[in-house]
């Protein structure tokens, strides 16, 4: 297929610039279309999520940027790179849904891997890995191991090997889904505190409206069937660096949430045609 | 009237322990009240106390016999292991060649050992021990293979994608995730196999080759109809084969911990 969208050239200013996008995956049951003609810029510093009903190739639109997948047609660039040039050049930091950290090694251990890794000398990487661990509040949790820890723990752990090469852009899929209500508030104000602290831009890849449009400068609301961008919402609810706990009780906030439903409830209906995705 | 409270009790390491020591000791009494009845001939049943005596006066002839036995078993197990383990990670490397390998395993997996013990020891002659380490070395094989192989399909798809990000080297990911997530399996391939390695070393003296080791003695000892003494070899044997499983279950504990 062919981008049929009118292309602007990204600039290297630009965290994350998607033009074009499809993805389809062969299924046994036939070709399934994820993604269709995405177009998307994240700038340096901003937060963005990616919010939409299962099957809306959230996920899949992260993998593209995060160059774990291929698209099937257009372009992804990483701060004027192809995304698999900005992969190979670590680039940026990625969380998952699952904390996916190695069972067999401590909490220090794991946030050393991608450190490890990549060369870094020994006296040096446990010099930074002293301050991840401090910085994502694990001090005294060092020397644990992950079996030890709760979910929100080991989430924090993490978020603290994803940023412990100080990247510039960090790709974060459900990175909080599996946690209860009150430890995924915590997370949510100590990501944005992390964020603000390292500049690093955010994609964000989520299903709670709540949580999208307290940690978000824009929503990006995808819809399903071929995934697509639906609408991108942005929150008028000052610096997300600036955000606290008591923005979850402000106006303002239900006014956002409200406007990030609307635009979900509000895509047009496809129905289902064409393969289900699961 | 009011039910006392229940309260589930978990037994103390002394009374698990305990549990299955005083069941032996009331077995063997047991043993020796009926042996010493004479409803049971002695050339049935050997007393506790006569088999003991067997113990004591050949301990040091057992000790060798054991030694022996135990040399061959262990020679097996190590070249076993090492044969499935790399055996499992071309498997693994290659899909071809692990469906060339599935059907041979599986062969090699019924296999009985009587069948090969008679073919190898007269191939190797009458004075080498190497049929029976073969022999012991194909019945580690087979456990050590299945499980490296399973373990190696075990990686986690999140550490795969993980990486994946890190723009990590194939060499790394075989390092960092994939020999690690495998080496509990491997582990329990070693367990399983240490028992099979002494099982089949013994058997394999059954059909000739050099004396000395337990299953030779074992042998003799029947046939000359002593039979205290043949039982006091079983014990050996016993005990032989229980030392080559608890350190390999200590060393998989020791691996499994994590992970």
């Amino acid at each position: 297929m062919i981008p049929t969208s009118t292309s602007t050239p990204p600039s290297a200013a630009t965290a994350v610039s998607a033009r074009g996008v499809d993805k389809t995956f062969s299924t046994k049951q036939g070709e399934v279309v994820a993604l269709s003609g995405i177009d998307l810029d994240v700038a340096p510093g901003e937060f963005v999520s990616l919010i939409g009903p299962s099957g809306c190739g959230k996920s899949t639109l992260l993998r593209l940027i995060a160059d774990l997948d291929s698209p099937s047609a257009g372009t992804v660039e990483v701060f004027g790179t192809s995304a698999h040039q900005a992969r190979i050049d670590q680039r940026y930091g990625i969380a998952f849904q699952q904390a996916g950290l190695l069972p067999w090694r401590t909490v220090a251990g794991n946030i050393a891997l991608p450190l490890e890794l990549h060369g870094m000398a020994p006296a040096e990487r446990t010099a930074r890995v002293d301050e991840l661990v401090a910085l994502v509040g694990l001090g005294d949790f060092a020397q644990k191991f992950p079996d030890q820890l709760s979910g929100g723990m080991q989430q924090r752990v993490a978020i603290a090997r994803a940023l412990a090469e100080k990247p510039a852009l960090l790709l974060m899929d459900e990175p909080f889904g599996a946690l209860d209500e009150m430890t995924r508030e915590y997370m949510q104000t100590e990501l944005l505190r992390i964020a603000a602290e390292t500049g690093a831009a955010v994609v964000f890849v989520t299903h709670s409206i709540p949580e999208a449009v307290y940690l978000s400068d824009r929503v990006v609301v995808m819809s399903p069937r071929p995934g697509r961008i639906a609408d991108i919402v942005p929150m008028r609810l000052g610096r997300a660096a600036d955000r606290a706990d008591d923005l979850r009780e402000d106006g303002a906030f239900f006014e956002m949430i409200t406007a990030v439903r609307e635009a979900l409830h509000g895509a047009p209906v496809t129905g289902p045609r064409g393969v289900e995705t699961r | 009237m009011s039910r006392a409270p229940v309260v589930e009790r978990v037994p103390s390491t002394a009374e698990r322990l305990l549990a299955p020591v005083i069941l032996g000791v009331v077995v063997i009494v047991l043993w020796q009240l009926l042996a010493g009845s004479g409803l049971i001939e002695a050339y049935l049943l050997p007393s506790p106390a006569a088999i003991g005596a067997e113990i004591a006066a050949f301990l040091p002839s057992m000790a060798s016999a054991a030694g022996l036995t135990g040399l061959n078993a262990l020679i097996g197990l190590l070249a076993g292991t090492i044969v499935g383990i790399v055996a499992a990670l071309v498997a693994s490397a290659a899909r071809i060649i692990d469906g060339m390998l599935a059907p041979i395993v599986a062969a090699l997996a019924v296999v009985p050992i009587v069948a090969l013990a008679p073919v190898l020891n007269t191939a190797f002659g009458a004075d080498a021990q190497t049929g029976r380490q073969l022999i012991a070395a194909l019945a580690a094989f087979v456990p050590v293979f299945i499980n490296t192989a399973r373990g190696l399909r075990q990686t986690r798809p999140v550490h795969r994608d993980l990486m994946r990000a890190y723009a990590a080297t194939p060499w790394q990911v075989m390092r960092t995730i994939t020999l690690r997530t495998a080496a509990p399996f491997t582990f329990t391939g070693i367990r399983l196999a240490s028992s099979l390695a002494v099982i089949s070393a013994l058997v394999a003296e059954y059909f000739g080759g050099p004396r000395g080791g337990l299953g030779g003695l074992i042998s003799t000892s029947a046939a000359s109809s002593a039979y205290p003494r043949a039982w006091a070899y079983v014990v050996a044997a016993i005990v032989l084969g229980l030392a080559f499983y608890l350190v390999a279950l200590a060393i998989e504990r020791a691996v499994s911990r994590r992970g």
